[in-house]
């Protein structure tokens, strides 16, 4: 079962400008969260600081029921992981690439070789392990970068934007690979898209950012229909 | 728990291979440089680099090894560096030609004794046509006069060598300050003997060499020798074995028994036997 | 004129040189790839420090070392002065901004994303560094060949910590030095080729492999 995150009042500026003011929210263990907005509402940086990858100038962010002690960063960090919009492979071959999380935890040959190759297989890609990370599209870069996250078991993903940059077929493909996987774990998942579509297709509740603050947040249905010519035209497709 | 990153096998295997190559490479290092036999029989002989370069060293030290086992390092720099190294506790015996350095050297306590060994000329080599009229001056001190006058190209080591140090006393003898001379005509290059030649023979210049140097080159030279029938063109060569009073670490004991070998007849009559092109270089004259 | 066994000055130049080399990247491997991925109180000063020392005169190199290991001096009782491991150690010095600071380069040249995607599939730092390092690992050969590459074609530093004795400190290098000053260019010219055609192995080596890359 994945995790419960929440964050309170999350403050975080870089040089004078502030991108996220007095942010919260609360996602249950094992559902799937949307952050949506605009371009530049700070979503990436919400994202990363729920990922523990960075921290926030004020306020805090906790699982389940544990607070983040100095000391536990780290373990609670290999519990979860992050896709980008455009993932980074490794110069390494494809199966290199998807073990590395687990070559990280230390699992043993056999073991590893295993859920590396299911994830590989629950993306499609069966048959790719050999082949050089950097002669892979965009799509099967993006396909074994899920692999990747999936095949260390996270108990809660993070999706920046993960297919953005793809053709319907892969999108569709990734969306049933993350569905197979909720499916069978019950890992939490946090997505940050700015395509209310798949959004509204994917997730139950979420939280709407603009500029930094939070316009709105809770069940997808009452978000949309919230009185706010902004949230509209982003639901309306018109704001990107 | 937290886990660590477990030692595959094949990280295991390239730490493995990485310590056992470092440790091969250092232990290999240590021994070819002698630190695991301390023991073994080795003197370092700071000479210079003429006297090396005219293989002598290579023809007489066989004789010295054979006769009593003793390796000699030698490592050849200017005279002045030899002499720094000895003080210094770096060589065991210096094999020097520079009097003016190795007087004050023996005052000072560096050296256990001061023997002579060996002799070669200096000569003053320069083109056929001597254009400043050097073959007939009737001393070393005029024949540099005449060159002075004329301001004939001539060209000084100007390094910290025997050499050198005879060409400043004859300057000296002449009354002439070196270091006043136009640039245009006296050129100080700052190189060891065979470069000096090569350069004056190129420039058709006049220039104070040791016979040896000259003799084993003649046959790539055009230079010829037009002066030397003068004592004060003596180059002569000393022997000294460095005193360990102020370097403990100094091998005396063998350094001395180099110094008593190279003085010895036997000895002598090898250096007298050695010639390059046709030419005796050294001349031994130790005293008994 | 003593003849040269050209076997061994050849066999000490690359003994030495790939001693050095192999000391100085165990330590400028690691350093370099800490300097390019850390900051901290200091740490800007140290990088351009590296590259400073780019700069530094091999002479000056050998000077120090020749004034370290002297029987006068403050190491002289490890009795380095005229021995192979006395050059090694001058070379080690001499080429190790050359090779830290070339991994430096390497390192920092791997992008910011990379280690951001490291970071989320839970690397610490230490493993966070092996794996930029691993995808930097072109660079990272290359700095080392450079470094090799700088070793054997040293002269000044080992020919004053050396004292290029026959026999036992004489490298490629200081003997080409040698014959030239006693006239015997054909050896000179022999020994000559000799390293020209491991320089120009060393650079088709990195080339092939950095094309692979």
């Amino acid at each position: 079962m994945g995790l419960a995150v929440e964050a309170v009042a999350v403050w975080k500026s870089y040089g004078g400008s502030t991108v996220l003011s007095n942010v919260g929210l609360k996602v249950e263990a094992g559902e799937l969260f949307a952050i949506m907005g605009p371009s530049g509402s700070g979503k990436s940086t919400l994202l990363r600081i729920l990922n523990m990858l960075e921290s926030p100038d004020r306020g805090t962010v906790t699982f389940s029921k544990s607070t983040l002690a100095p000391g536990d960063g780290q373990e609670l960090r290999k519990r979860m992981t992050m896709l980008l919009q455009r993932s980074v492979m490794f110069r390494d071959t494809v199966f290199g690439n998807v073990a590395y999380g687990l070559r990280l935890r230390a699992v043993r040959e056999q073991e590893m070789r295993d859920r590396a190759m299911t994830a590989l297989r629950d993306v499609g890609l069966e048959g790719f392990e050999k082949r050089k990370a950097s002669t892979l599209s965009g799509g099967e870069a993006q396909r074994v970068a899920f692999a990747r996250a999936i095949a260390i078991e996270p108990e809660v993903l993070f999706l920046d934007e993960f297919t953005a940059n793809l053709d319907p077929p892969n999108i569709r493909m990734l969306e049933a690979a993350l569905a197979a996987y909720r499916q069978r774990t019950g890992c939490t998942v946090i997505m940050v898209s700015h395509n209310p579509f798949q959004a509204q297709r994917l997730a139950k509740r979420c939280l709407f950012l603009y500029q930094g603050e939070v316009l709105g947040g809770g069940p997808m249905e009452e978000v949309r229909r919230l009185d706010d010519e902004r949230i509209a035209a982003f639901f309306r497709g018109d704001l990107i | 728990m937290p886990a660590r990153v477990a030692s595959t096998n094949k990280t295991k295997l390239l730490t493995s291979a990485v310590v056992f190559t470092v440790i091969v490479l250092v232990a290999t290092g240590l021994a070819i440089s002698g630190v695991f036999s301390p023991s073994e029989s080795k003197i370092v002989l700071a000479t210079t680099t003429s006297t090396q370069n005219s293989g002598l060293l290579d023809y007489i030290l066989p004789d010295f090894k054979s006769k009593y086992n003793v390796r000699v390092d030698v490592v050849a720099v200017g005279s002045g560096q030899a002499l720094e190294n000895a003080k210094r506790g770096d060589a065991d015996v210096v094999l020097s030609h520079a009097p003016s350095l190795e007087a004050p050297f023996m005052d000072q306590g560096y050296g256990v004794y001061r023997r002579q060994v060996m002799y070669n000329q200096f000569a003053l080599v320069g083109p056929s046509s001597d254009p400043a009229g050097v073959a007939s001056a009737w001393s070393a001190a005029s024949a540099f006069r005449k060159i002075a006058d004329n301001s004939s190209t001539f060209l000084s080591r100007s390094d910290n060598s025997g050499t050198y140090t005879k060409e400043l006393q004859i300057w000296g003898l002449a009354g002439l300050d070196a270091g006043q001379f136009d640039p245009q005509w006296y050129k100080e290059v700052g190189k060891g003997m065979e470069d000096t030649l090569r350069m004056a023979d190129g420039m058709d210049g006049y220039t104070l060499t040791d016979e040896g140097t000259y003799f084993s080159l003649i046959t790539s030279l055009n230079l010829v020798e037009l002066f030397r029938n003068d004592t004060a063109l003596f180059n002569q060569y000393s022997v000294i074995p460095v005193n360990p009073a102020k370097n403990p670490n100094v091998n005396v004991r063998f350094g001395m028994l180099f110094a008593e070998w190279i003085v010895s007849p036997a000895t002598q009559e090898l250096i007298a036997s050695y010639s390059a092109n046709g030419h005796q270089l050294f001349y031994p004259n130790a005293e008994p | 004129m003593g003849g040269l066994d050209i076997a061994q000055v050849v066999g000490l130049s690359l003994y030495v040189s790939l001693t050095a080399t192999v000391l100085t990247s165990l330590i400028g491997l690691p350093l370099g790839a800490f300097l390019a991925l850390k900051r901290f109180r200091g740490s800007w000063l140290m990088r351009t420090g590296v590259y400073a020392l780019f700069a530094l005169p091999s002479v000056v190199v050998g000077l120090v070392v020749y004034e370290l290991l002297s029987h006068s001096g403050p190491l002289g009782f490890l009795d380095w002065l005229w021995t192979p491991i006395g050059m090694v150690l001058a070379e080690s010095v001499l080429i190790f901004p050359l090779v830290t600071g070339l991994t430096m380069a390497a390192v920092s040249d791997v992008d910011e994303s990379v280690r951001l995607t490291v970071r989320t599939l839970g690397a610490n730092n230490r493993q966070l560094m092996l794996r930029v390092m691993h995808e930097a690992r072109f660079g990272i050969f290359g700095a080392v060949m450079v470094g090799f590459g700088r070793a054997i074609s040293e002269v000044g530093a080992v020919y004053m910590v050396g004292g290029n004795i026959a026999g036992s400190t004489q490298v490629i290098t200081t003997a080409i030095l040698q014959r030239t000053q006693m006239g015997d260019f054909d050896t000179a010219f022999v020994l000559a080729g000799i390293l020209m055609i491991i320089a120009f192995t060393i650079f088709f080596v990195v080339r092939e492999i950095q094309e692979r890359g």
